[in-house]
């Protein structure tokens, strides 16, 4: 019997140049180089800056995955990267790399979408996917709803952010409470010892006027203006900033209304699987309140380990390896690099 | 020994296969697309037309040659992750030259070189001889003008020299010579040095500008 294919991954839309490489649905190696620290002194992520970063990593972190691996690239069956969406100069470098890989070594090579990547990478934790499914995919990003009719033709979106990505609130607010970035981790440890009951801040569209128009979509800025309103208040009070109850109350905020809105989703579409991905994946909170809502409607919640809801190279080796056993036709040469390519897409 | 060559710091996407022999070196064959917004999907598949041209399959490479720049930085990074990249798969080394170098190369007299580094502003250099005596530097055209004609330069190469005024005439290649490329790196190919790492020649500092609203709407 053929073994499952040997499938390399590369991704490069942000700030962390990720090689994955996996055979079927088994992880051998997940090897990341970030630039978060260099970034963390503006707040956020510098295109720049990632991209300049990812030049310089491609090749030790290609190295360091080969060698976790054991494999090389002769034994590779097929090369698949990140083709969009993204920044754009940052997604170049990992396209340019994967096609440089593929000419040398004549590899096909798969352009994937990295949203139906970050579902894809489920499949390497729990298996394959129970389709249709829904995904809810929130990081410093992106904060979207997806139904995953087919990972290897197509994906719906259903919803998605107004204005603020998810991670961004919770950068900001981490800014405002004098946490360091990314703030995500920081506020899930102070929220721990605070009161998410303690203030009230807005679930952003969930109003029935907004759930008319915007069911599925999100809303993060009023959130994260009401809780610098808050905050400001306390100051010119001079009473001090319960930092643990602001994180704690604005935490259950967000997880509230990605819960709600996910699962709402799941049962609009008579859906019984639900797939959190993304950064915001890795909020303790998030998936404690996601199970609880699912659980009253017998809706499954899956979320993969946090080192793969961040942005890696397994999440899009994963999905390539999904590709090559549906049988999808590889990518050419002229690949563009779409900074903008739309949900619909899963292989450029 | 054949080797790959590769210049992506102007609107020039090139790519080329030359042999580097004792005595000199040939370009066997060649492709260069000029679109500045295009590297990216350009400069594979001229890689892979440049092999086929010349029936060379990768494994029979010896060394990859590739501009350095300065040029714009998003074009010229494509370039290099590629030579890279074909170095790493392949086992070969890689080897980098100054872009501008590859203008100036075999012209006679005090010559400016200089390419676009949009902004307003110019990559240059001045070369005598070949040999570079001033910069690379990046620079307002009008600054260049001064520092160039002060070095003595009495013509000018390069897409920059024609873009803008400079009170030189420009007379000479547009763009980084293919063959300028595998010249200046032969003596390494020959030697077999070790590979370098190829290193851009940004000149700039990044723009420590955050996305902000354009990530946002590229991202969702
Ligand atoms: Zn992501």
């Amino acid at each position: 019997m053929k073994s499952e294919p040997l499938v390399l991954g590369i991704e490069t839309s942000c700030d962390e140049t990720g090689v994955g490489i996996v055979r079927g649905h088994t992880l051998l190696a997940d090897a990341i180089a970030s630039s978060v620290d260099e970034h963390a002194r503006f707040g956020g992520v510098v295109p720049e800056v990632a991209s300049r970063a990812h030049l310089e990593a491609m090749v030790p972190t290609m190295q360091r995955a080969l060698d976790t691996a054991g494999v090389t690239l002769a034994d590779v069956d097929a090369i698949a990267v990140t083709a969009g969406p993204g920044l754009a100069g940052a997604l170049l470098v990992g396209v340019a790399a994967a096609k440089a890989y593929a000419v040398a070594a004549d590899k096909p090579l798969y352009g994937v979408n990295h949203l139906a990547a970050h579902v894809a990478v489920d499949t390497l934790e729990h298996g394959p996917l129970p389709e249709p499914a829904v995904a809810l995919l929130v990081s410093g990003g992106h904060s979207s709803l997806l139904l995953v009719d087919d990972l290897a033709s197509g994906v719906t979106p259903l919803g998605n952010t107004i204005d603020d990505a998810a991670g961004e609130a919770f950068d900001k607010v981490a800014r405002l409470l004098g946490l360091p970035f990314p703030g995500g981790p920081p506020i899930d440890r102070a929220a721990r010892e605070g009161d998410p009951a303690s203030i009230s801040f807005p679930r952003g569209l969930t109003g029935p006027r907004d759930l008319e128009r915007h069911r599925f979509d999100f809303s993060f800025s009023g959130l994260k203006t009401a809780v610098a309103r808050w905050v400001e208040a306390r100051q010119r009070a001079g009473e001090p900033v319960p930092v643990n109850d602001v994180a704690a109350s604005f935490q259950e905020a967000v997880c509230d209304v990605l819960a709600a809105k996910a699962v709402d989703a799941c049962r609009t579409s008579g859906v019984e699987t639900l797939v959190i991905g993304g950064g915001v994946a890795a909020n303790s909170r998030l998936r404690v309140v996601a199970e609880q809502r699912a659980a009253k409607y017998g809706i499954t919640v899956r979320v993969p380990r946090p080192k793969l809801c961040t942005d890696n190279g397994a999440m899009v080796a994963a999905l390539g390896s999904h590709l090559v056993a549906a049988g999808a036709q590889p990518s050419s040469l002229d690949l563009p690099a779409d900074s903008a390519m739309p949900l619909t897409v899963v292989t450029g | 020994m054949l080797v790959v060559v590769l210049d992506s710091a102007t609107p020039a996407v090139t790519a080329a296969v030359a042999a580097v022999r004792r005595d000199d070196v040939e370009i066997l064959t060649l492709r260069v697309s000029v679109d500045a917004r295009a590297h990216g999907e350009l400069l594979a598949p001229a890689i892979q037309g440049v092999l086929a041209d010349a029936g060379v399959k990768p494994g029979e490479l010896a060394a990859v040659v590739a501009g350095l720049g300065p040029g714009p930085f998003t074009g010229l990074r494509v370039g290099l992750v590629t030579a890279a990249a074909l170095g790493h798969s392949l086992g070969i080394p890689t080897y980098g030259v100054c872009s501008l170098d590859a203008l100036g190369w075999g012209q006679p007299g005090t010559v400016l070189a200089a390419t676009d580094a949009r902004r307003k502003e110019l990559y240059w250099a001045v070369y005598t001889d070949g040999e570079r005596i001033t910069g690379p530097a990046v620079d307002r055209p009008d600054e260049v003008a001064a520092r160039a004609a002060a070095a003595g330069a009495r013509r000018a190469v390069g897409e920059g020299a024609e873009k803008y005024e400079l009170g030189l005439a420009a007379d000479g290649p547009r763009y980084p010579v293919p063959e300028a490329l595998a010249a200046l790196a032969a003596d390494r190919v020959r030697d077999r040095a070790p590979g370098e790492p190829l290193t851009p020649l940004y000149l700039r500092r990044p723009d420590a500008t955050l996305p902000g609203q354009q990530r946002k709407s590229v991202l969702q």
